[in-house]
């Protein structure tokens, strides 16, 4: 029965060629041009899937992305997919596909006993039965919930695929491909502005494609655009969301219509499109009526079913019965009766119209003034129910393979909405337009409410020619609008029929009951009754049901559907994967790397890398011999207790301050005063934020009058930048200073150790850095091995210690001339673990200590708060919290016994237990000299 | 995503800037007192309409900038460099 419903003729399906795929391991086939839903339709697939909550078999219920139903697990291996819509996906050869939430197979599911607790079951369920006992929770109710939830399964593998991001200008961006969305493009490329036409099709046309007496004219306008020489097609591109200023997202299909990606060709391209102007040319979606099982098998939107028969030659039913509150949608039953269906009954609310009329001309049965009140049969419907629009109870059976529905045309108001246009009532569409721009934005055609593809078209060209005009463009070109009639989708109010169980969100298993529900607990705002019914959540967001719901909820509240409104619209008009939106920036690239430019040295060296911020590190360089990490780290510390050690620091912050006011400004910006340093002299210097609390540390030094040369630490190196950029604009503008940072321009070498000077001495040209001309904390330009370098004394390991700072450049030329010079001495390289056990030894504070939580007198620095002038912090670093004798301080610690080490973190207790007295910010197992660990205590404690 | 016209780059968005709080708040002087200082860094109006804030463009000129924006609307309708440097503003 291979396409045993698939048309001779017709549609823009290839039928020269095959295509075959897999469902739920089934050997089937259909044709380039066919979506997934069409080509099982056109092999007699009904059943497609499981719903969400009580299992019930559910079929392909419409044609679009507002897919509720037919959500399936695509491809296999490290490239499943959950939760894909059939009714967007591309068919390709060799397609894979399953149906998803089930236990069992899928015509017989375990899981339907939920149908069978359906009256428990209802909103606020979770919420009400989880309650008790507490306990239970974590270890029953969720485990139990997490298995029973949910759709399809993830693969559980990396995506071996890639994805790409791209950005794009344009003068003017289109939404959509339909008439409107044709000619509006056509309209403003004529202007020769730039434009960009998306498609989440990957086919152009939209409801054109439905239509093959417009086809001619389809063709003629994308010829037309093809000659545009600015003008960009997007087609299988979905437009997602409307941001501020002009910034939509878009999310494009590169290839997934194919088994894999071609080499070097991403998946999927995530789009941040910046316009002038924006046309919204996105159509509409058929909406549901609710009614008892109208979520079975063989319910489908009855411009679905057209589409299945025009678009892809596929006649969805046999018997069929429309139920409809429109004329518009009476073109499905001739369209579906063309494709050699027969038509049981026309089932309408109304009394009387003119499409009603035709209908009867055209011989059909057409019932005025009633409704569908139910649906029967199992895994598809055989047969509905026909009642007096205002009877009750039950009617007459009818015969049906294929109910076509439809409540009437939503305009798709999602991208205006989101754009921060209102939302305006309208009577006769019984539906929201969107209402005055607020952005540069306007819609066209269908999305607003102008239905017929010849109005659609006229208002398309007029919106796309005043938005090219509006970004700055002139001139038009006259082309015909398409010749077709304007059908008429006002419909008859009706939302739901009552009886038994009616959707008004077939995907989330949301009944019109529910919705009462929530408005009895008191739920009763749009939003409040959306999250505690689940209504309108999940990948199809309500397209079809969600004003449903809220007519439901109107009537409830006795009021007006208007008054109770619509959720409100939020990206992501679609899903878009979590791959697209990653990009490329993943692994590796999820962050930018910053490598000193000794990187190389390291790495001949043997270093194990650390991470430190986006900075790698030498942590420490292992050597034969080593017992473990301990030894190579103590060896290496142990040099520079002993003889000599050299390291690179070159990922400190570097700012130079220079200026009239440099002076000024610093002694501002640090606690401690450097006014009065001298030229050719360094000082520690500390930081306070306004609130009071320590910011950073380093040292600065004078090289002349104007100029001085800040270090940060590596962690604090950007926010440093920022602050003093900040305060020096908006603070102190009139202080004549400038800041540059030079962070990557000065590598640095610290080299340590008892015999440091002796190996500085060496390489050091025309400098005395003899202890009496080149003391502590001096600072001088000289050459280095013959590059130009600054000198500094200052240590961070508590012994006898020189700087090198050099152009980056030249910084392996240096390490190599200190590493020769030292050899003799036995230099050796020591790395970021050895640092912090030499630091926490001397008693300096790092990250652990400069958190943002301590000030300087719980660091033991409150001598470096000046008594005389005004700094950043002074004002709140002597409020009383902050200045109270009980705050823990920073104390060194030892461990008593040798073999148990400390761990950073660990609270101090008094032997035998009793409140904390603090905790241990850092600490070394690697003990050296007596200490091992740095910690906060609170004053007086044993620590 | 908002685009801030900057006045030495252009039009930029703001993944180029980092917000640097509301700039309607007055630094209080040296001896205003901790009442005045708490004030100034803690407490904040949550307008709905027309503010003015503080947005150093980090990843362009560097330049921190004063910037009228509309809390609902997200408009932007005047930008300046602040320090108030003559011929530098665009509103």
């Amino acid at each position: 029965m291979s396409q045993s419903r698939r048309l001779a003729a017709g549609g823009h399906v290839d039928r020269a060629r095959s295509l075959s795929f897999r469902f739920d391991g089934r050997s089937l086939e259909g044709h380039p041009g066919d979506t997934l839903a069409s080509a099982l339709l056109a092999n007699g697939v009904r059943l497609v899937g499981r719903s969400f909550k009580y299992h019930r078999p559910r079929g392909i219920f419409s044609a679009g992305v507002e897919e509720p139903n037919a959500l399936v697990e695509l491809r296999e291996g490290a490239r499943r997919e959950p939760n894909t819509r059939a009714t967007v996906v591309e068919l390709f050869d060799g397609l894979v596909a399953a149906s998803q939430n089930h236990r069992g197979s899928l015509a017989f599911d375990w899981m339907a006993v939920n149908g069978l607790l359906a009256p428990w079951l209802g909103a606020g369920f979770y919420y009400k039965t989880f309650m008790w006992p507490a306990a239970f929770w974590e270890r029953v109710y969720e485990p139990l919930i997490r298995r029973a939830a949910g759709l399809g399964r993830a693969s559980g593998l990396p995506d071996p695929d890639h994805y790409g991001t791209m950005h794009a200008h344009c003068d003017v961006l289109v939404v959509g491909s339909g008439a409107a969305g044709l000619a509006a493009a056509r309209a403003a490329g004529a202007t020769g502005a730039r434009v960009i036409l998306a498609e989440q099709d990957f086919m152009l046309g939209g409801d054109l494609l439905n239509e093959p007496g417009l086809e001619d004219w389809r063709r003629e306008q994308l010829a037309a655009l093809a000659a545009m020489p600015e003008l960009r097609l997007l087609p299988r591109t979905t437009v997602f969301g409307f941001y501020d200023h002009g910034v939509l997202g878009a999310a494009e299909r590169v290839a997934d219509h194919l088994p894999e990606p071609p080499p070097h060709a991403p998946r999927q391209r995530f789009w941040t499109i910046r316009a002038k102007e924006v046309v919204l040319a996105t159509g509409g979606h058929e909406r549901l009526v609710a009614f008892p099982g109208n979520d079975r098998p063989g319910v489908m939107l009855a411009g679905a079913a057209r589409t299945y028969a025009r678009r892809h030659g596929v006649r969805a039913g046999d018997a069929v019965v429309l139920f409809a509150t429109h004329d518009a949608a009476y073109d499905a039953a001739f369209a579906i009766a063309e494709a050699g269906a027969a038509i049981s009954a026309i089932v309408d609310p109304r009394e009387d119209s003119a499409a009603m009329q035709r209908a009867r001309d055209a011989g059909f049965d057409v019932r005025a003034r009633s409704v569908v009140s139910d649906t029967t049969g199992r895994a598809g419907i055989h047969a509905i129910e026909v009642r007096a629009r205002d009877g009750a109870g039950r009617g007459v059976a009818l015969p049906a393979d294929l109910l076509m529905i439809s409540g009437g045309w939503n305009p798709a108001v999602h991208l205006a909405s989101m754009s921060g246009a209102p939302l305006a009532w309208n009577e006769e569409l019984q539906s929201f337009l969107p209402g005055a721009p607020v952005q540069r934005e306007r819609s066209a055609g269908a999305c607003r409410g102008v239905n017929g593809h010849a109005a659609a078209a006229a208002d398309g060209a007029d919106a796309g020619r005043a938005a090219a005009i509006a970004a700055g463009f002139a001139g038009a070109e006259a082309f015909a609008a398409p010749a077709a009639p304007a059908p008429d989708h006002r419909p008859w109010p009706l939302f739901e029929v009552k009886g038994g169980k009616a959707f008004v969100d077939i995907q989330d298993d949301v009944t019109a009951d529910d919705i009462r529900l929530a408005h009895r607990e008191g739920f009763s705002h749009v939003e409040h009754a959306k999250r505690y019914t689940t209504h309108a959540m999940g990948t199809d967001q309500g397209k079809t049901g969600g004003i449903v719901g809220a007519a439901v909820l109107a009537e409830a509240r006795d009021e007006n559907l208007e008054k109770v409104g619509l959720p409100r619209f939020r990206p992501y008009t679609s899903p878009v994967a979590w791959g697209t939106m990653a990009g490329d920036g993943v692994g590796a690239h999820f962050q930018p790397t910053r490598r000193s430019p000794l990187q190389a040295v390291h790495d001949a060296l043997g270093a194990t890398w650390m991470d430190a911020g986006l900075w790698k590190r030498p942590a420490w360089y292992p050597k034969a011999g080593d017992a473990n990490l301990w030894a190579s780290i103590r060896r290496e510390a142990r040099a520079v207790r002993e003889r000599v050690g050299i390291c690179d620091v070159s990922t400190l912050g570097k700012i130079a301050v220079e200026g009239p006011d440099a002076a000024t400004f610093l002694d501002r910006v640090y606690s401690n005063t450097f006014s009065t340093l001298p030229v050719g002299r360094a000082r520690y210097g500390l930081m306070l934020r306004d609130d009071g609390l320590v910011f950073d540390d380093g040292t600065t030094s004078r090289i002349a009058e104007h100029r001085f040369f800040v270090t940060t630490t590596t962690a604090q190196a950007g926010p440093v930048m920022q602050h003093l950029e900040f305060h020096l604009a908006t603070a102190w503008p009139e202080l004549d200073v400038s800041l540059a940072s030079v962070t990557d321009q000065w590598a640095a070498i610290a080299i340590a150790g008892p015999r440091a000077r002796a190996v500085v001495a060496a390489i050091v040209d025309g400098l005395d850095v003899s202890n009496e001309a080149f003391p502590f904390m001096a600072v001088a330009d000289c050459r280095v091995a013959g590059a130009p370098a600054r000198l500094f004394r200052i240590s961070f390991s508590g012994e006898l210690a020189f700087e090198i700072a050099m152009p980056a450049g030249f910084a392996a030329h240096v390490w190599a001339a200190a590493m020769a010079a030292g050899a003799a001495h036995g230099i050796e390289p020591y790395g970021l673990e050895a640092l912090g056990l030499l630091r926490i030894e001397k008693g300096h504070v790092a990250g652990p200590e400069l958190n943002g939580q301590t000030t300087a007198h719980d660091l033991g620095l409150g001598r470096m708060l000046k008594k005389k002038g005004d700094f950043i912090g002074r004002a709140m670093a002597l409020r009383p919290g902050l200045v109270d004798p009980s705050r823990p301080r920073l104390v060194g610690l030892r461990g008593v016994d040798p073999g148990r080490p400390f761990r950073a973190g660990a609270h101090l207790v008094a032997p035998g237990g009793g409140p904390s007295q603090g905790w241990v910010t850092s600490m070394t197992p690697a003990r050296i000299s007596s200490r091992r660990a740095a910690g906060r205590a609170r004053a007086g404690s044993p620590a | 995503m908002l685009r801030i016209d900057c006045p030495h780059c252009g039009p930029r968005d703001e993944a180029e800037f980092t917000y640097r709080g509301d700039a309607t708040v007055v630094r209080p002087g040296p001896d205003a007192g901790i009442e005045a200082w708490d004030d100034y860094l803690h407490l904040r109006d949550n307008p709905r309409g027309w503010t003015v804030e503080w947005w150093l463009h980090s990843a362009g000129c560097r330049a921190v900038l004063k910037v009228r924006r509309h809390t609902v609307t997200h408009q932007v309708d005047a930008v300046a460099v602040a320090g108030g440097r003559p011929g530098t503003d665009r509103a």
